[in-house]
Formats: structure tokens, C-alpha cells, sequence
């Protein structure tokens, strides 16, 4: 296992002035939260501010690097954020920094289609549980393997927006090139490779970029390129262990983990970086290159994977909505804190401008659940009630089930938010879902209980068409 | 002056520029290079690119860049049990063949560490009554929907999955309240028209599903059924799990997305039957709908089994036709892209994602899913060590 680091440690390294300057009033405080990483060292000002204490801060770095470290490209303010993972399994503790996804661009594209690509990579968003999922950088390939061309293809983007960019080329003059045009946008380097590997070194420190070490198919030459490039004094490093589909597939999927493992599990430094997948190889393989739908699809499918299975950057070439968005939703899923459950404060919230003669609804407390329905109200401008009931956020099939949405607690919720002041009626709403609620609700309440739509997007159907007083 | 051939490295280069700053004239003999990675200015001698201006300095000679890999310490001390199901002529039953699952020594695709036994399968899903379903699924099953058996051929014979299930959800007093013994033929037409493995779903109604599965296990005796599902509490899951046991067929054990829960249910029911004849089911919330619960839950279960507990050494299920119950998978919005492809890869990465926490047995629908699924299950079980085929060259290529 990865060391564990104790409060005390870090605490005998801090300046020890309890001057509050963090926010939090002594350092031991502050000692515990570094330890839980809800707090930066960087928030520190003395330590970082006085001379004596420079010997301290490189030992508080050391002592609290995460497994795999953290990297950021793309311009101050808007930085892409990538690795500084703390553990194998999101159930330890929880994954930090979403999987970048990075959407490539090519040197020889035509001017309107690189101006409609970056636009509609800079405005995608897709609103899902009341938090608005995005793409997030750029990846420019060279193509053409001509310089003046990548560079002109670096300065036309930096033109348009400034998303976070990936330089993709393996000749460091190709690179040079666009990285004079765009150094101050900090951009991720792709990549160095065995070949290339004292050259890209050389960029990296001049333009203080992070740098991808790419040595598909082989871990060891992996590693062996990390250390090289670690002795030339670099740290921002990207790992690229190679992506394949088809029958490489196996491959990927085990030297990502063996990877994740090793710095999760064993605290080797080489494997300390975060990985990078390129999904994007699926347009070149055989079985796909000439056949675009089934290209995406598999790209999808790919993307799917790698973001499971520790990608920590992705690059992708499709950018059909129906690809994306799974892959949006995933991520998003795969990144909450499972400590905090996804769910909303119960209770009864008001739509419009309800009166006494407007419906009742219920839903569950699950976020999703809440957001989907509450969306669906608004977007029909409907005036009703929705009396959202304490499930221990679970959605209204697995709550019906796990029965944590029973009779008795809508019509304890029914009490507790004094619904029957509310409304002159005596008319309930459930869920399609809970149907079988129905009976139970209308002994226990005496209300009149009607059995609404499966899926809220079919409720104002249903007022109107049922909605009677 | 001429030569021979050498290898082309860095000591050549570096012995060609000495050659070249002695002499007046040079000649090549069986001798090439490519130029793309060198250019020579021969009457300056001085190279141009920057690679050889690196590579000819005596101090940067080319260093061989292999750092050997620590063994990944991956000791699981337990191992999941198998489970059978189905049973052939021989064993009993009509089945021409055996599904086995579970018997996992390691988690899932960590074959560097060990290779699991058993590829995770694909059971085709099957209602006993029209259901409401989305068009991409109506489109792809046709009229197979009016007929249980038909539609169960379609699965086996059409979409190549391994098995099918059959759920009898029509027999719900609040659907249809389809009486028992046309529910028992039901299933006995599909044992008629595959040859596959069968699981049997009931409706979740707490009173009739146990009437229904212990006459199903009765009925069908020595086929070896998966009968699903039976949660807590006690009166419901006692009688079946006792009939499964006295009638040779296994259960699937229902907990929702709760470690606690299916362990205690787990542990009730192996008083009574043996590990050989559980399959759990955690409960597969769906992508955008909770999935992240169910991965995780998969995953500690898992890895508490593979670690020594008996009672969550069992092998996982996924009822993952529920990715079609999310909105995105199947609601008509145009700017979401057509739903033909949505709704199917909803599906998939649902799947695909429990895949990687640990699950065994996917219960599926969409034929592009079904294909999908298998076709990444027989890539992963691969070879591992070394990519199989040559770089891709993505970054010219696309």
C-alpha cells in the first residue's frame, strides 16, 4: 500500500505560527487538512513567502505528492487539470480531477471547418443535474509534417480560443514551431519518444511545457524514458503507454492498470504520472479506417472504457453528440464523491406561481431524479407543487424497491411540509414508477391518490389531460 | 576513398564526420540511408537538423532507455465460486450446453496478475408480453414481440448471446395477472425453441413471484435454471431458494446497491443452498442514472471476495437493459444525435463500464449492444503483454 501520512508529519514542517493566514486558525488544523487534501500548501503564505522555510516546503512536497501527480497545461485561469489521483478505487476515498477530454484539430483542415470545429468545441455543453458538462481542450496534430503550417494552424487557434491546448507532432522542429507562436498558452507536448525524447526535453525546459512520454507497446522503455526525462529535470510528465483496439486491446486495458497499480499499490514514482489515452486510434485501425459510423461508435465505445479504467486524458477525433454525451455523463458519474450522496434537501418547492387549486406532485430527493423532473416542469411553465420526499437520494424505482419510498413516509412528508395548507384540494400526484404506492397512500392520507406518468417529461400531457378541480 | 556498409548509428555518424572534415572526396558503395533522418551539407560538413546535432555530441550518446518494471504485488487469497447454468441431456436436463460463470481469481482484466476462467456472458432479455418499448428496440425485434419463443430465437440464433431470460413480468397483478400455468408453457415454449441456458424473472410481485418461481422449479426440474430474482425478506426468498435446491436450479440473490444488504441476504441463503448455486445482483443502475453506484458497489463486493469473504464470493449480474429506461437513451431530441445509435451505446457503455468492476452476466437487449459487448469480452481475454498489431499512426493518419 501507499504510505499514509500522519497530520503530525506534515505538522512539524509547517512555520508553526498559527497566523491564521489559511483560514484556519492553527497549523495543526491546517497539518490535518493537507493530510486530507481539502486544503493546498500553496495557501500557506509564510512558507512560501520566507527563505528559512525553503528546505521545509521541498520536504512538505515530497511528503505529500499524491501517487500520481498533478499537471496542468493550457493558459493561467483556464488550466486544464490533469491527474493527481490519491487512490486505485473511487470507493477509497474519491478521483480527483475529471478525465480532460481533448478534441483534435489537423494542420491541413480548411479554414471554415476549423473555425465551425474549435466554436463547437469551445460552446458544447450539455446541462445534467443542474451542472453544465463540457469539453475541454484541444488537440492540433501535424499533418502535414511542415512547420511553418503547424505553426500556423497554433497561432490561427490561439486566435479563436483559448482552450487548453495538446502540440501533437514527434519532430521537435514541427513542435518549436508552433510553441513560439503559443508558449504563454503553457500547452502539453506530444510527444517524447525515444527518438526524439533529448530534443522534446530541451522544449519542455525552454518553453516550460509538460511533456507526454510516449512509448507505445512497452512499459519498460516507458519507465526508462520517464527516468531519462527526470534527469534532464523534468516532472510535468504525461504517460502514454499506448492505445489499441481490437486485439491490442488487452494490452491497454492491463498496462493502464499495471501502471495505476504500481503507484497506487507500491509508491513506484515511474508509474507516478497521469496516463493519457488516445481513442482517436480507432480511425486508423484496419477494421475501421474506412467506415466513419462504425469508427465513432467504437470510439465511444473506447473512450467509454479508458475513462473507467484510469485514462486521465483522452484524445478524441469524433464529435457527433451521441458520442460525447455518454461519455460527458460518465465521467461525471465515475467523478462524484461517494462519500456525498447525489441528492437535493427534501421538502416542498413551489413552481410558477401555484395557488391553492394547483397540483401536487411527488418525487424522491436523488439529484438527478429531483432535476429531471423540476426541469421538466419549468421548461412546460407549469404552476404546481412538488413535494420531494426523503429517500436517502435513490431514484423512484430503486427506492420504491429498496423501499426507502413507501406510503407512510409521503404522507409523513405530506404532514411534515403541511401540504394540506398549501392546497384546498385533496389530490396527490406519485410517480408512475410508484404506482404501486397507490392503495397504501389513499388509507393512510384519505386523499385521492392519482398514478402520474413513468417519465416526467410526460407530465404536462397528464395535467392536462387529468388535472381536474 | 571508399567504405562499407556499417550500421547506421551514432558511432557512424560520428565517424562519417571525421572521414568527412579529413577528406577532399567521398564515395558510397551498398550503401543507403533514409532522408528523412538525416540531411548532410557536405561541403560545410556541418548537419543541419538538430536530431544529428544532438546525436553527434560526444556526451549524448544514444543510452539504452529500459527501466525494468517492478512486479505489480497483486495477492488475492480467495477465489469466486462457479456457477452453472443450464444442464445438458447427460446432467439431467435439454440444454445442448453449459454457461459456467464466476470462478474469478483475480479482479477483472488484471491478467498480468492471474487470467480468469470464465468470459462474462451475454443473456438475451425477453418479456412475456408486448411491453411498451423504444423504437430502436421495436424496430430491432419486429414481430418476435408477439411470440416469447420467437423473440428468444431471435437472441440466440440472430444476435449470437449466450443465453436468454425470460421475464415474466405479465403474471404482475397490476399488469396483466397472467395466471401461473400460462406463464409455466411460456417458458417451456422457449426451452422448446433454444437450446440455450435460461433464466426465468419473475415480476417482483412479493406474493405471486413465489408461487410462480417454485412452480417454475418444480416444472422444469434438472434444466438447471438462473431464478430471479429473490430479495429479503425471509418469506420471500425461503421457499424458493428451498425449491431451487430440491429441484436442481440456481437464484439469483436481489439487493439494492447496498454491500450490507446483499451480504446478510447472501448469507440467509446460503443455509440453503450452496455457493455453486448463487448469482448476485447488486442492482444495475444505469449511465447518467446512478451508475456510479453500482460500479462501485460491484467493485468492493469483488474485491471483498476475492479478499476471503465467502459471503460476497459469488458471481455478479447485471439487469442492464435498464439503460433504457434513461431519458437520453431513447427521448426523441434531434440534438442529441439519432437515437438508432443512443440508445444502443447507452446500453453498451453501461455494460462495458460494470465489465471493468467485475460483473459476470450481462441481461441485454439491443442487437449493436449484444455484438458489442462480446466482441470487447473476447478482445480483452487477448494477449495482454504485447500490443498485437503494429503502432497506429494517429496522428498523420485520421
Amino acid at each position: 500500500m501507499a504510505k499514509k501520512i500522519s497530520p503530525m508529519d506534515i505538522y512539524k514542517l509547517l512555520p508553526r505560527l498559527n497566523c491564521g493566514k489559511c483560514g484556519i486558525s492553527t497549523c495543526l488544523g491546517f497539518a490535518a487538512k493537507l493530510v486530507e487534501r481539502t486544503a493546498k500548501l500553496e495557501e500557506c503564505r509564510p512558507l512560501f513567502e520566507e527563505e528559512k522555510y525553503r528546505d521545509s516546503l521541498a520536504q512538505l512536497r515530497e511528503i505529500l505528492r499524491p501517487p500520481v501527480i498533478e499537471v496542468r497545461f493550457g493558459p493561467p485561469g483556464r488550466e486544464a487539470v490533469v491527474g493527481g489521483k490519491l487512490v486505485l478505487h473511487r470507493h477509497e476515498l474519491r478521483y480527483m480531477n475529471p478525465t480532460i477530454l481533448a478534441i483534435d484539430v489537423w494542420d491541413d483542415i480548411g479554414e471554415a471547418e476549423l473555425e465551425s470545429r474549435v466554436r463547437f468545441i469551445e460552446n458544447f455543453k450539455y446541462t445534467y443535474i443542474g451542472r453544465e458538462l463540457k469539453l475541454n481542450a484541444l488537440a492540433l496534430r501535424c499533418r502535414s509534417g511542415d512547420p511553418s503550417r503547424f505553426q500556423d494552424l497554433a497561432s490561427k487557434i490561439s486566435k479563436l480560443t483559448d482552450l487548453p491546448i495538446v502540440l501533437c507532432s514527434l519532430d521537435p522542429e514541427v513542435l518549436e514551431a508552433a510553441l513560439l507562436r503559443i508558449r504563454d498558452r503553457r500547452p502539453l507536448i506530444y510527444a517524447a519518444t525515444e527518438g526524439n525524447w533529448r530534443d522534446i526535453a530541451e522544449l519542455a525546459k525552454m518553453y516550460r511545457c509538460p511533456v507526454v512520454a510516449s512509448a507505445p507497446g512497452d512499459l519498460s522503455k516507458l519507465r526508462g524514458l520517464v527516468k531519462a526525462l527526470n534527469s534532464e529535470g523534468l516532472d510535468d510528465i504525461v504517460l502514454d503507454p499506448g492505445t489499441f483496439i481490437g486485439d491490442g486491446l488487452a494490452y491497454t486495458v492491463n498496462s493502464f492498470t499495471i501502471l495505476r497499480w504500481l503507484a497506487c499499490r507500491q509508491g513506484d514514482r515511474l508509474s507516478g504520472y497521469p496516463i493519457l489515452a488516445i481513442p482517436a486510434v480507432v480511425w486508423v485501425d484496419e477494421e475501421f479506417k474506412d467506415k466513419p459510423e462504425e469508427a465513432k461508435w467504437m470510439e465511444a465505445v473506447l473512450t467509454a472504457m479508458m475513462i473507467t479504467r484510469y485514462a486521465d486524458i483522452v484524445i478524441i477525433h469524433g464529435v457527433d453528440v451521441w458520442q460525447l454525451l455518454p461519455n460527458l455523463i460518465l465521467r461525471e458519474n465515475l467523478y462524484t464523491d461517494p462519500v456525498k450522496p447525489v441528492s437535493v434537501e427534501p421538502g416542498l418547492r413551489e413552481f410558477g406561481s401555484p395557488n391553492d387549486k394547483s397540483p401536487l406532485l411527488v418525487t424522491t430527493n436523488f439529484a438527478l431524479t429531483y432535476f429531471t423532473v423540476a426541469s421538466d416542469i419549468e421548461s412546460a411553465r407549469l404552476n404546481c407543487y412538488l413535494l420531494v420526499v426523503d429517500t436517502e437520494g435513490l431514484s423512484v424505482e430503486s427506492s420504491v424497491a429498496g423501499r426507502k419510498l413507501t406510503a407512510e413516509k409521503i404522507a409523513s412528508a405530506m404532514k411534515e411540509y403541511r401540504v394540506s395548507e398549501k392546497v384546498s384540494h385533496r389530490k396527490i400526484i406519485i410517480p408512475g414508477l410508484a404506482a404501486r404506492l397507490k392503495g397504501e397512500l389513499e388509507d393512510l392520507t384519505g386523499w385521492e391518490v392519482l398514478v402520474g406518468p413513468r417519465d416526467s417529461s410526460d407530465i404536462p400531457a397528464f395535467l392536462a389531460k387529468y388535472w381536474k378541480i | 576513398m571508399s567504405m562499407r556498409r556499417r550500421d547506421i548509428g551514432e558511432s557512424f555518424l560520428e565517424w562519417l564526420l571525421k572521414l568527412l572534415s579529413e577528406s577532399e572526396e567521398i564515395e558510397f558503395e551498398d550503401f543507403s540511408l533514409e532522408a528523412s533522418e538525416l540531411q548532410l551539407d557536405v561541403t560545410g560538413v556541418t548537419p543541419i537538423i538538430r536530431p544529428i546535432m544532438e546525436a553527434v555530441k560526444p556526451e549524448a550518446r544514444v543510452v539504452e532507455l529500459v527501466e525494468e518494471l517492478p512486479k505489480p504485488e497483486v495477492a488475492f487469497t480467495n477465489r469466486i465460486s462457479e456457477v452453472r447454468i443450464g444442464a445438458t441431456k447427460s446432467e439431467g436436463g435439454s440444454r445442448s450446453r453449459v454457461i459456467v460463470i464466476g470462478g474469478e481469481v483475480t479482479m477483472p482484466f488484471y491478467s498480468f496478475s492471474a487470467v480468469n476462467p470464465n468470459p462474462p456472458v451475454v443473456s438475451g432479455d425477453v418479456f412475456d408480453w408486448k411491453l411498451p418499448l423504444p423504437k430502436p428496440l421495436r424496430d430491432a425485434f419486429g414481430d418476435a414481440m408477439d411470440d416469447p419463443a420467437e423473440w428468444a430465437k431471435l437472441y440466440v440464433d440472430k444476435f449470437a448471446a449466450d443465453m436468454v431470460t425470460i421475464e415474466l413480468t405479465s403474471t404482475d397483478p397490476s399488469i396483466k395477472d397472467t395466471p401461473i400455468r400460462e406463464a409455466v408453457k411460456t417458458v417451456e415454449n422457449i426451452l422448446q425453441a433454444v437450446d440455450s441456458p435460461i433464466m426465468v424473472g419473475g415480476s417482483g410481485d412479493p406474493v405471486k413471484d413465489v408461487e410462480l418461481l417454485v412452480e417454475i422449479a418444480a416444472t422444469f426440474e434438472g434444466e438447471r435454471l438462473l431464478l430471479s430474482s429473490i430479495p429479503s425478506p425471509e418469506d420471500r426468498f425461503k421457499p424458493i431458494a428451498e425449491a431451487a435446491k430440491r429441484y436442481g436450479h440456481n437464484v439469483v440473490a436481489w439487493a439494492s446497491l447496498d454491500l450490507n444488504l446483499q451480504r446478510d441476504l447472501d448469507r440467509a441463503i446460503l443455509q440453503i443452498l450452496p455457493p455453486e448455486r448463487i448469482v448476485i445482483d447488486p442492482t444495475s443502475a444505469p449511465l447518467g442514472y446512478g451508475i456510479e453506484y453500482a460500479f462501485s458497489v460491484m467493485e468492493r463486493i469483488r474485491i471483498a471476495g476475492l479478499m476471503g469473504d465467502s459471503e460476497l464470493a459469488l458471481p455478479i449480474l447485471s439487469g442492464t437493459s435498464n439503460a433504457w429506461g434513461a431519458r437520453e437513451a431513447w427521448l426523441k431530441i434531434p440534438e442529441l444525435g439519432p437515437r438508432e445509435v443512443r440508445g444502443p451505446l447507452w446500453e453498451t457503455v453501461t455494460a462495458l463500464t460494470l465489465l471493468l468492476a467485475g460483473c459476470d452476466l450481462f441481461i441485454m437487449m439491443h442487437p449493436l449492444a449484444i455484438k458489442t459487448v462480446k466482441q470487447v469480452i473476447s478482445w480483452l481475454y487477448g494477449r495482454w503483454d504485447k500490443p498485437v498489431g503494429g503502432i497506429p499512426d494517429w496522428l498523420g493518419g485520421i
